[in-house]
């Protein structure tokens, strides 16, 4: 169990400037999830973290312990910080039976013969392999590697375990499973798990917190709702979530109290408790603005149903896919996609009542591209 | 969109107590760092420093040339040496001649070999000539058979009566003319027959990995046969040719073994052979010039190559998977065609091989092959009972100088084989974990230099670093011994041998090592349990492909033998300078049967004579 650390973390190869200022707090027993598309520096934060990658700036400790210190050229050996690593390619040995894979480590901490016997059938068990303990790595299914990898890293029991795009080489039925198996492990033991992944789905699945990576710098870092509801810019809007949001353009104006947005939808009134007052939001003047709607909140019916915010809208196509149907909708020049739950099916052209929910709406500036209007987590029955 | 970020600079750091102990501990308590620093250290004794010497030797005065150079005394500064090469009465005869000699033979052998080779590998990937299977284990042993070994047998068959004894066609009566006995014509088509696997090699590893996808689709858009291979196959294994056409002029530039053994007889010399006599007899500092001239030539070729193939080279492995590739079918050309190919076979493999196991069983050369012509003197024939006077030697199993020379070249393959071969493991290890670093590209930069020059070229680097006592006698003299010829032969073939480290080191993915050092395995830890287990097969395919390569080598050890010394490859060398060449065809018999032997073996472990290069 333990607590991680990292204070303005810079990482460079030579001129590129990978890692830039990253401050990140991990609490005792979480499962913190590094997400982000690729190169945006969420492996090397986790190389980082594990000793493999020497970072030419900030500290880390584990549990108040430093492991490293740039200032004083300290950086701890990565065996000695008490983690673990799960490699995206796996890295098992290929020259070793999977039960040589798993004792390695524990044959190198000189444990007795019955301690290594004992740790490795209980890892074998608990990522449920122990039938193959004597197969060598190429006799085994993608899959089954991976459990190997898993099982190998849970072994000696660490006190922090890094996986790194684990299920990436999986398809896509066995990375549901694994999915499970990860979030089962992370109860079970307890360990603090740093989690690499450019899948969202995984991201907000399993963690309890995410750290959101943009071009070397963390984005944002809040649990999978929050991150979901309130992305803090339109880049991270336009990742998280699938179908992906859909962004309307609009007109603002604040007058120091209350956000008029002005859009193909009508006009809506926030007032200043829903603003994020720290970012730029230009008093008085008209400015361009981005409206960030979740395709789940948008209502539609086939009668007025007589509520607020709602406008009539035109069906562009409509995609059913069994359990959901996507509905590309229009209302003047603004094309936005409806989900809906369930087959149902549209015309082309067909005309259709939309209710929007703008309390549950983001609103970004346009130019700097920032949040400046948090959505509503919980939808309570009856408002607006 | 977020604006681009400022440019952060690496920051510099003030120098603590605590910060310095603590860099000092990372960088020696690293086994790695250490490992680096030695190899540099090492490279840089072996490669640069003899280098320079030799640059430097070519302005000093040496003893032998102090009465020819009024007023000098010993370690002068002089430029009599380039003078004397580049600007003298002699400068048309010891510089111009062989020059263009060398450069007329470079490029002729280019200009048949490499569409040759090229057209070999496109019949051997991309069409559908039958026999391929038998065919294709057959087209590289030509290659296999030493260049000077192929040169003894063309004068076996070419051979008129300049050369003492008869060849095969003089023999039949045909009046051969020295111009196809001997001389350019000769030399360029021996050269051929051994310079041809270059464009094979590299161009049937371009076609492999060409998706026939690409060709598929030339057909789909309508294109002709002729225009999907001018329009779509062609230019994508183009950069591929052009490395074989440089790699291939820069090597028969250097050539030595073939061209003294066709040329020297009739006076033909090029810059490898004028430039040998000239270092064992002297002024050594002309041959010391020719030999930095020699060098420069081919690094401006390796280097062009590089320059052109640079911004190329990531086309040539197009390929995505290994989609079966559909043939192409050849239809009408398919006979003629299979019949070029046997015919090529036929010239560069078997009459070779042929003609050097019947001279060896020959009493007389060029006399014919019946039975009151034959006999098994060459192989256990004792000089007392010889059929004929101009026998100067003892069969080769009862002859003490084969003996020795078996001696020595087992002796001195293996031992320089295993040294070059780990540090080769060890070398292409630095250069594979330490890619884009600055240590790995110096490392791959210094490894690269012995490749650039040409054997004889290389060993004149040694010979004037080493034909005197250096550090003040803490190093002897090293010429005539055995040391200074293991030396040569270990660090001229660092190049191949820390490539194929390379390739080896570059199949373990560095994560196996990482996920070890998480483990708390330290460097050697990871060295033994992971690193030496997983690089053992290609190990040993690289070392017994060093071996061969060591085992025929005749160009790089020329310059610096002496009798006590001598290989098998040299002692047939100078047996075929005598009268009788049938011992010295038994020699390369010999070296052919081990040599193919040695590459079955190197084959079933995964190596490829193609790596060689």
């Amino acid at each position: 169990m333990s607590k991680i650390v990292l204070e303005h973390i810079d990482k460079f190869y030579g001129d590129s400037h990978v890692l830039r200022d990253i401050n990140l707090t991990i609490e005792d027993g979480e499962f913190m999830t590094l997400l982000g598309p690729s190169g945006c520096g969420k492996t090397t934060t986790l190389r980082v973290i594990s000793g493999l990658e020497k970072p030419q700036n900030g500290k880390m400790f584990i549990n108040d312990d430093v492991v490293i210190d740039a200032d004083n050229a300290f950086y701890e050996e990565p065996a000695k910080r008490g983690l673990n690593l799960v490699f995206q390619s796996y890295a098992l040995w290929p020259h070793m039976t999977v039960f040589e894979n798993v004792a390695f480590g524990l044959k190198i901490k000189k444990a007795s013969k019955d301690e290594v016997e004992e740790k490795v059938m209980k890892s074998l068990k608990t990522m449920r392999i122990d039938q193959y303990r004597d197969r060598y790595p190429n006799e085994l299914s993608g899959g089954q590697q991976q459990r190997v990898a898993i099982a190998r890293a849970i072994a000696s029991s660490p006190k922090l375990l890094l996986l790194d795009e684990p299920l990436s080489n999986l398809d896509a039925r066995l990375r549901i499973d694994m999915r499970a198996e990860l979030k089962r492990l992370h109860k079970e033991t307890g360990t603090t798990i740093v989690y690499v992944t450019h899948d969202q789905v995984e991201a907000l699945t399993m963690s309890t917190r995410i750290a959101l990576f943009k071009e070397g710098e963390i984005a944002q870092i809040d649990t999978p709702l929050g991150i979901y509801t309130n992305p803090i810019d339109l880049t991270a809007a336009d990742f998280i979530g699938n179908p992906r949001i859909n962004f309307i353009n609009a007109k603002g104006r604040y007058n120091g109290d209350t956000l008029t947005v002005t859009s193909p939808f009508g006009v809506y009134e926030f007032k200043h408790e829903t603003l994020k007052l720290d970012e730029e939001i230009p008093e008085n003047v008209e400015f361009d603005c981005v409206m960030g709607l979740r395709p789940e909140l948008v209502d539609i019916s086939l009668e007025d149903p007589g509520k607020k915010h709602t406008i009539e809208a035109n069906v562009y196509a409509s995609q059913p896919a069994g359990s959901e149907t996507i509905v590309n909708l229009t209302v003047g020049e603004a094309d936005f996609l409806a989900l809906q739950i369930g087959l149902v099916e549209y015309d082309i052209n067909q005309k259709v009542f939309v209710t929007l929910h703008p309390s549950r709406m983001n609103v970004y500036n346009k130019e700097t591209g920032r949040l400046i209007k948090f959505a509503k987590v919980k939808h309570h029955a009856g408002e607006e | 969109m977020a604006k681009p970020k400022a440019k952060t600079k690496l920051p510099r750091k003030p120098l603590t107590k605590e910060r310095f102990k603590n860099q000092v501990r990372n960088v020696v308590g690293n086994p790695f760092n250490m490992i680096v620093f030695f190899s540099l250290l090492i490279l840089f004794c072996l490669i640069i420093i003899p280098l320079l010497n030799m640059i430097q030797n070519s302005f000093i005065v040496a003893k032998a040339e102090l009465r020819s150079i009024p007023g000098a005394k010993i370690g002068d500064y002089t430029l009599y040496y380039w003078k004397y090469l580049l600007a003298s009465p002699l400068t048309k005869t010891i510089f111009w001649e062989p020059l263009i000699h060398s450069l007329l033979i470079g490029a002729l052998t280019t200009v048949i070999s490499v569409p040759v080779g090229a057209l070999i590998a496109w019949l051997m990937v991309r069409s559908d000539i039958p026999g391929k299977r038998v065919l294709s284990s057959m087209i590289l042993i030509p290659y296999m058979i030493p260049s000077w070994c192929k040169a003894m047998s063309w004068l076996s068959v070419f051979r008129n009566s300049r050369s003492g004894s008869l060849g095969l066609l003089t023999g039949l009566g045909l009046n051969i003319p020295d111009w196809l006995a001997y001389g350019p014509v000769a030399i360029v088509l021996v050269m051929c027959m051994h310079y041809y696997a270059f464009s094979y090699i590299m161009v049937s590893g371009a076609l492999r990995s060409i998706n026939s996808e690409l060709e598929e689709m030339g057909e789909i858009q309508g294109a002709s046969k002729a225009q999907i291979l001018t329009h779509i196959t062609l230019p994508l294994v183009l950069p591929s040719i052009l490395s074989a056409t440089i790699m291939t002029i820069s090597k028969s530039i250097g050539t030595y073994g073939v061209a003294a053994n066709l040329g020297n007889r009739i006076g033909y010399y090029v810059l490898a052979t004028r430039m040998k006599e000239f270092i064992n007899d002297s002024p050594k500092g002309v041959g010391y010039a020719m030999s930095i001239l020699m060098i420069s030539l081919a690094a401006i070729t390796i280097l062009v190559n590089q320059k052109l193939i640079g911004t190329r080279k990531s086309y040539a492995t197009i390929g995505g998977k290994g989609t079966r590739s559909n043939l192409i079918p050849l239809g009408g050309a398919k006979w003629p065609l299979l019949i070029f190919l046997i015919i090529f076979l036929f010239v560069s493999m078997f009459l070779p091989l042929f003609v050097l196991v019947m001279e060896s069983f020959q009493i007389m050369p060029g006399a014919g092959y019946g039975a009151d012509n034959l006999t098994l003197y060459a192989w256990i024939g004792d000089i007392e009972n010889a059929p004929s006077e101009l026998y100067a030697q003892n069969g080769l199993f009862r002859n003490s100088e084969f003996g020795r020379a078996c001696l020595n070249t087992a002796k001195l393959s293996i031992i320089a084989s295993i040294i070059t071969s780990f540090c080769g493991q060890f070398l292409g290890y630095i250069t594979t974990r330490g890619r884009g670093k600055w240590y790995g590209k110096l490392t791959e930069q210094l490894i690269f230099i012995p490749y650039l020059m040409p054997g004889v070229a290389f060993s004149a680097i040694y010979f004037s670093m080493f034909s005197q006592p250096r550090l003040g006698g803490l190093i002897p003299s090293l010429y005539g011994t055995f040391a200074l010829i293991l030396l040569v032969s270990i660090v001229k073939h660092f190049p191949f041998a820390s490539r194929s480290g390379q390739s080896n080191m570059l199949q373990i993915a560095i994560e196996l090592e990482e996920a070890a050092s998480i483990e708390g395995a330290s460097f050697w830890k990871r060295i033994a349990k992971i690193v030496i287990p997983l690089a053992k097969n290609g190990f040993l395919s690289g070392f017994l492909l060093t071996f061969i390569s060591i085992a025929k080598e005749l160009d790089l050890i020329a310059i610096l033998m002496t009798p006590a010394n001598y290989t098998l490859s040299f002692l047939s060398f100078e047996y075929s300078k005598e009268a009788m060449p049938q011992v010295a065809d038994a020699i390369c018999i010999v070296i052919i049967v081990f040599i193919l032997v040695c590459n079955r073996i190197a084959n079933r472990l995964g190596g490829d004579v193609s790596k060689s290069m």
